[in-house]
């Protein structure tokens, strides 16, 4: 068997990726480009096709039609146990009549390595895992088994290491350490990792890199802060943490700003900052980047002001307090407040404006799902 | 610590442990009792019987209370060929069932899961053959092996058999017979065991460079060793006592008696009730040793 060890990671090159199933298509028409010791994060909800990819990457589904190229060389037409790429399973998939030791052993031993349990034991070490080799994966608890799992696919160093939610059953507290530890283990051993999870800030917490899929397609790629700050669809906007978005015809567009008649009232955007500056489009604005006040604040050009309207629900979740307000014509706003003790003391029930810097709101380049049909 | 379950407070465990022992032995009296009465009682009966002694008075069929070890050893040395065909046949009829057995069960539980239309028809077709007594289809075999048959002068005609061959009667019918009649007893649990096989296992190994074959032999076969264990045990202790297959009526002849034969004839036919005991008792013992040794050294715990 001819799989080469390397010493580094690889470039993952999807080309028109399409995948079928029997009564709908799960990925379509897919293209990504992943560069060689990147920590790349597929994210998107349940059923977008995002473990279909990572499936086809690993050779445990083969696409309808596209190329997979690892390293410049196709391996759509490859098996499994050929291609140079293992995986961190969600459940881990750890062989439950083997020993730890055997278990991370067992990549190495198919590939004649000379020493394979020195090897393993190494492995473990660097899951600090090295006292528990002789156990069964059952006698570990899930974080244990987490990081065997992942011993056992860095031990072969692929090309490319695939993880499949492999977070998913930990709790929260675990969840996040072991996001510390799989960051700084990617960082030590320089292999290219591609991540799927639906955990958004699990994502932007580790990937350098973050596609957003959905239906098949990836709506938005990019550094985590980019997608943040300036989501292009709709979808991202909501799926990576939360947005106000106001639909409405563009009433205004020269080079600095751009502005929607929002139910009568006007709602401003940069230009730089909007993906569309005709007809009907939508401009939105993240909750922390809102501010409310008991007082009108006097109008200026750059800042956006709605209002007055009334606080319906109060949620305090630690870091922040998040408010939720009803303006007449305009609807639900949804304000965070950062929980600093110096905010005002406001009740439900209590008539407050709402602003927000010009600069912060984002077009969009399409309309949120049932946005069209509304009107 | 199970039994705890069956005690009305049963979350809480040290509230008095020795109460929910009682109960779960109350719950046991009537498999105990029925255990005694129908296992125990004839089993001492038997040992008993086995170094009975002729009676004094003679006559046949008729014997005395004794401690007659002769009985052993007169069995041993008169039925020595038989006891060994038995475990021969046994043996030989085992592996070929298995052969036979884990490919349809892996082809039910693993290539025919997502199909469940599939897998209703062939699991029935495993059990169909419980539908027809044992009898009955042993007997058709006999029918279709006969002398005059189709299956005999095809051979006849294409050379493969003489004009004095025949099948009836011979090794390879009756243990053709017995892996026949078994084979269900061995898909079985086999089948059960693949049907629970977690396949992202099987995706793990092939993921880890293994190609198919080596994913089966290091990763399904040995999970699925409970499973085979059983299915051997189901398989082979009947057949060491079985006495239908290679009897004279069925597809047997005077050249395959087995055990089991042996002791219904002697218990039957000669009245010889100490030697068939003997005979009985030591099928027994040597199936326990066996057995034993067998489940010790496939450590079916490990996959437990």
């Amino acid at each position: 068997m001819a799989i080469d060890f390397v010493a580094r990671g690889q470039d993952l090159e999807l080309k028109g990726i399409r995948k079928e199933f029997p009564g709908f298509v799960a990925v379509d028409n897919l293209d990504l480009k992943i560069p060689a010791g990147e920590f790349f994060a597929l994210l998107g909800p349940s059923g977008c096709g995002k473990t279909t990819t990572l499936r086809m990457i690993a050779g445990l589904e083969s696409p309808t039609q596209g190329e997979i190229l690892l390293g410049g060389k196709d391996i759509a037409g490859m098996k499994p146990h050929e291609r140079p790429v293992n995986t961190v399973f969600q459940n881990y998939a750890l062989f439950p009549h083997m020993s730890v030791l055997e278990n991370v052993a067992f990549g190495i031993r198919q590939r004649k390595v000379a020493e394979p349990l020195p090897m393993a034991q190494q492995a473990l070490a660097m899951v600090e895992l090295e006292h528990l080799a002789q156990r069964r994966p059952q006698q570990l608890s899930g974080g244990q088994q987490q990081r065997v799992a992942l011993a056992r696919a860095l031990v072969n160093r692929p090309s490319l290491l695939l993880l499949d939610e492999p977070l998913g059953a930990l709790d929260l507290k675990l969840r996040r350490q072991m996001q510390i530890e799989l960051k700084a283990i990617q960082m030590e051993v320089g292999l290219t990792f591609l991540h799927v999870t639906h955990d958004q800030e699990e994502a932007m917490d580790m990937a350098d890199t973050v596609a957003v899929m959905n239906n098949g397609h990836i709506e938005q790629l990019g550094a985590p802060e980019a997608l943040y700050e300036r989501p292009k669809t709709a979808f991202v906007a909501k799926f990576l943490g939360q947005s106000n978005i106001f639909i409405g015809k563009v009433a205004e567009s020269n080079s600095e700003t751009t502005s929607i008649d929002f139910n009568g009232k006007k709602i401003t955007g940069l230009t730089s900052r909007s993906e569309k500056h005709t007809g009907k489009i939508a401009i939105g604005v993240r909750p922390e980047k809102t501010n409310f006040h008991e007082e009108e604040p006097a109008a200026t050009s750059g800042l956006n002001i709605l209002g007055p309207g009334e606080i319906t629900d109060i949620r305090f979740t630690g870091v922040s307090n998040q408010y939720q307000i009803d303006i007449p014509d305009v609807g639900e706003i949804t304000v965070f407040a950062q929980n600093v003790g110096r905010s005002p003391v406001i009740e439900l029930g209590a008539k407050v404006f709402v602003s927000w810097k010009v600069e912060h709101s984002f077009g969009l380049a399409d309309l949120p799902s049932g946005a069209e049909e509304a009107e | 610590m199970a039994f705890v379950a069956f005690g009305s407070q049963a979350p809480t465990k040290d509230q008095n442990p020795t109460k929910g022992g009682r109960v779960a032995l109350w719950l046991l009296l009537p498999g105990l009792f029925y255990l005694a009465l129908f296992f125990i009682t004839p089993l001492i009966s038997l040992i008993i019987t086995s170094l009975k002694q002729p009676s004094l008075s003679g006559g046949i069929g008729r014997y005395d209370l004794g401690v007659e070890f002769g009985n052993y050893a007169y069995a041993i040395t008169q039925y020595a060929p038989q006891i060994f065909r038995s475990f021969s046949f046994a043996l030989l009829a085992t592996v070929l069932a298995l052969a036979i057995s884990y490919p349809i069960a892996y082809f039910i539980a693993v290539r025919a899961r997502d199909r469940p239309l599939l897998k209703g028809i062939l699991l029935t077709l495993v059990v169909a053959p419980f539908f027809i007594s044992f009898l009955l289809r042993t007997f058709a075999w006999k029918q279709i092996f006969s002398n005059d048959s189709l299956i005999v002068n095809l051979l006849k005609d294409v050379g493969i058999f003489g004009s004095d061959s025949y099948i009836i009667g011979t090794n390879f019918a009756v243990v053709f017979g017995l892996v026949y009649n078994f084979i269900p007893f061995m898909t079985l649990p086999i089948y059960a065991n693949l049907d629970r096989l977690d396949l992202r296992l099987v995706e793990a190994g092939s993921d880890l460079y293994a190609s198919p074959a080596r994913t089966f032999r290091k990763i399904t076969f040995p999970l699925s060793m409970p499973g085979i264990i059983s299915g051997t045990l189901l398989t082979f202790i009947p057949i060491s006592g079985d006495y239908v297959v290679a009897s004279r009526d069925f597809l047997g002849g005077p050249d395959t008696a087995m055990i089991g034969n042996v002791v219904e004839a002697n218990f039957l036919r000669i009245q010889d009730y100490p030697t068939a005991s003997a005979l009985s008792v030591m099928l027994m013992a040597t199936i326990v040793v066996l057995v034993s040794a067998y489940v010790k050294r496939s450590g079916t715990d490990d996959l437990l």
